[in-house]
């Protein structure tokens, strides 16, 4: 009898601690959501802020946050793609490798404002790039190459060994085996990890505070070394600077609706992908 | 078929993917070279002891003094918060969806959760700014919303579903053959969760719960926007509903108002330097403990 009694107790706390979660995070979707939709409006996604940021739109801030987030990408998922090929193809198991994928997994551990600050000293002023598209591109692909990498790695891991054995089998080399066979068929999954990576460097904001972002800006950037406003950075300075408080508050209820927009949509659909993806090659989602 | 030229090739192609292999490497070296290089120079200002244990920050005093232990106490004291939240939450979810949940539900749930993974930190601290701590403040009767309370509970339901996707994983892990054998000899389901299955993946648990810890402790723009700020010494229990500075939003905040090598930019590299060798500690702790799990279950990879 007791035996029973502490199951159904057990149980009742496992449901409860799901339903919390999925509770609080519902709460965040819906005040978001509800406040963000009726700021939203083709003026607001189309046009430059006006009257110190009281009015208009933020389209500077998503178009600033589009090239931090394609820049990093641009550098990163070759050298990430570079590197997955290397650990999973070329090397057997080895202390080299070991070392390579404990200093992924370290480097994925690095706070964010971390990041910033090497950028803020190695790009920003090292470099003289300035506060700029490129140094905030830098820094955030730098961020973001652990996660290119490993979606990589398990892309390439899922290939199934035989692909490569009848390819070496025909007289293939090895690059012509991961060019013609390794990579294509690979390919949805690395893209899958590529726009999950887009997903979370669009949204990041302490990597680009010092190195990329700014609150006000005339017009659009018009070169790499401009600087930027961009979505994340621009909600956390409409509630912390500037003069008009209360107005400033719906537009960032505005862009924090726009942002989360483009995160979940961009991980949905990347969800989506890798699960259909996975059950062609017969893995346990 | 082997022609010289395509040989060549190979040779190239190996050498440039084995050189971009360790760009990895090269940044984490950078990143602390870098930290040391910008930070170290606080030292000719302070003395190791009064940065690290120094009781006040107030870098526009004149002479100002750089002593980080509020700082340091207030990641601390948001970190555990966090802990108690996340833990729980995350532990809980990632059991009901292995041990519970119908192949319906959790089908639906398991992506969601991952995608809610996926929610920027600012977005947090938005919410937590214009809609928790206010809701606090009130509730709580407190003089100010934004306190280390409402920064623990923010990071805390941030931090769950990472918890709960990884510990999930590591739930997965346990062979099927440990519940058969527990059932086998009479045991209920709460009896092989309880006694087989929570043993058998709990290397792969801790792990999750290390790297939630370690996410907790780097989070920045959310703890910058709802824990107030004040960097005063916590004194007493009543401190965890007061503002607090943590260390990583002390950063963030201050760095835009520093001037390039000033005392106070080296401080804020300082605290940048003990950051990266914190959460290098958890990843270390998390990746040992997991290997110790893979060994145990017998997985490969």
């Amino acid at each position: 009898m007791r035996k029973k009694i502490n199951q159904s107790l057990g149980f009742f706390f496992l449901s409860l601690a799901v339903t919390v979660t999925i509770f609080f995070l519902s709460v965040l979707l819906y005040f978001i959501f509800s406040r963000g939709f009726r700021i939203i409006s083709w003026e607001f996604l189309t046009a430059v802020p006006r009257k110190a940021m009281t009015q208009g739109g933020v389209a500077p801030a998503i178009i600033g946050t589009l090239y931090l987030t394609l820049g990093a990408i641009i550098f990163s998922l070759p050298i990430g793609l570079a590197c997955a090929i290397y650990l999973c193809e070329y090397t057997p198991k080895s202390f080299v490798v070991n070392i390579v994928r404990i200093s992924i997994n370290n480097l994925a551990g690095v706070p964010s404002v971390v990041f910033g600050l090497f950028g803020l000293a190695v790009f920003v002023k090292f470099l003289n790039f300035g506060v700029s598209i490129l140094s905030g591109s830098l820094t955030l692909g730098i961020m973001v190459l652990p996660s290119i990498i490993s979606a990589a790695q398990e892309a390439l891991l899922a290939i199934p060994q035989s692909y490569r054995e009848a390819s070496l089998a025909l007289g293939a080399t090895k690059w012509q085996t991961i060019k013609k066979i390794v990579i294509p068929s690979a390919l949805p999954g690395i893209m899958t990890g590529v726009i999950l990576s887009i997903g979370r460097v669009a949204g990041e904001t302490a990597p680009i505070m010092f190195t990329a972002a700014t609150f006000y800006k005339r017009g659009y950037p018009k070169s790499i070394f401009d600087e930027v406003m961009a979505l994340p950075y621009h909600i956390y300075a409409l509630m912390t600077e500037g003069v008009h408080p209360a107005q400033q508050k719906d537009i960032a209820y505005g862009c924090a609706f726009i942002l989360l927009i483009i995160v979940l949509v961009i991980s949905a659909v990347a969800v989506i992908i890798r699960g259909v993806q996975r059950s062609k090659y017969g893995l346990q989602s | 078929m082997f022609k010289p030229k395509s040989r060549s090739i190979e040779k190239i192609y190996h050498w440039v993917f084995s050189l971009l292999a360790f760009t990895s490497l090269a940044f984490l070296v950078g990143i602390m070279l870098i930290l040391f290089k910008e930070g170290l120079p606080i030292f000719k200002h302070v003395k190791l002891f009064s940065f690290v244990f120094g009781q006040a920050w107030y870098q526009t005093f004149d002479p100002p003094e750089y002593g980080i232990l509020p700082l340091a106490l207030a990641s601390i004291m948001v970190t555990v918060g966090a802990l108690f939240v996340c833990v729980p939450l995350g532990v809980g979810s990632a059991l009901f969806l292995n041990e519970l949940a119908s192949y319906r539900v959790r089908s639906v749930l398991k992506p969601l959760i991952e995608i809610l993974a996926g929610i920027p930190s600012i977005v947090y601290g938005f919410f937590g700014m214009v809609i928790v701590a206010p809701l606090l403040q009130e509730t709580l009767n407190l003089p100010v919303g934004q306190t280390a309370f409402t920064g623990s509970l923010i990071l805390g339901i941030m931090a769950t579903p990472t918890v709960c996707s990884i510990a999930e994983d590591a739930l997965g892990f346990v062979p099927k053959s440990f519940r058969e054998a527990s059932f086998a000899v009479g045991a209920n389901r709460w009896q092989t969760l309880t006694k087989v299955v929570i043993p058998a993946a709990g290397s792969g648990i801790s792990t999750a719960v290390i790297l939630g810890m370690s996410r907790a402790v780097g989070e920045t723009m959310t703890v910058l926007m709802v824990t107030g700020g004040a960097a005063v010494m916590p004194n007493s229990f009543s401190s965890f509903f007061a503002p607090v500075r943590p260390m990583t939003s002390t950063i963030a905040a201050e760095m835009g108002e520093t001037v390039f090598g000033s005392a106070h930019y080296s401080a804020l590299f300082a605290i940048g330097l003990i950051l990266f060798f914190f959460t290098l500690l958890f990843n270390i702790a998390a990746e040992l403990i997991s290997r110790r799990f893979r060994v145990k279950l017998g997985i490969g990879r």
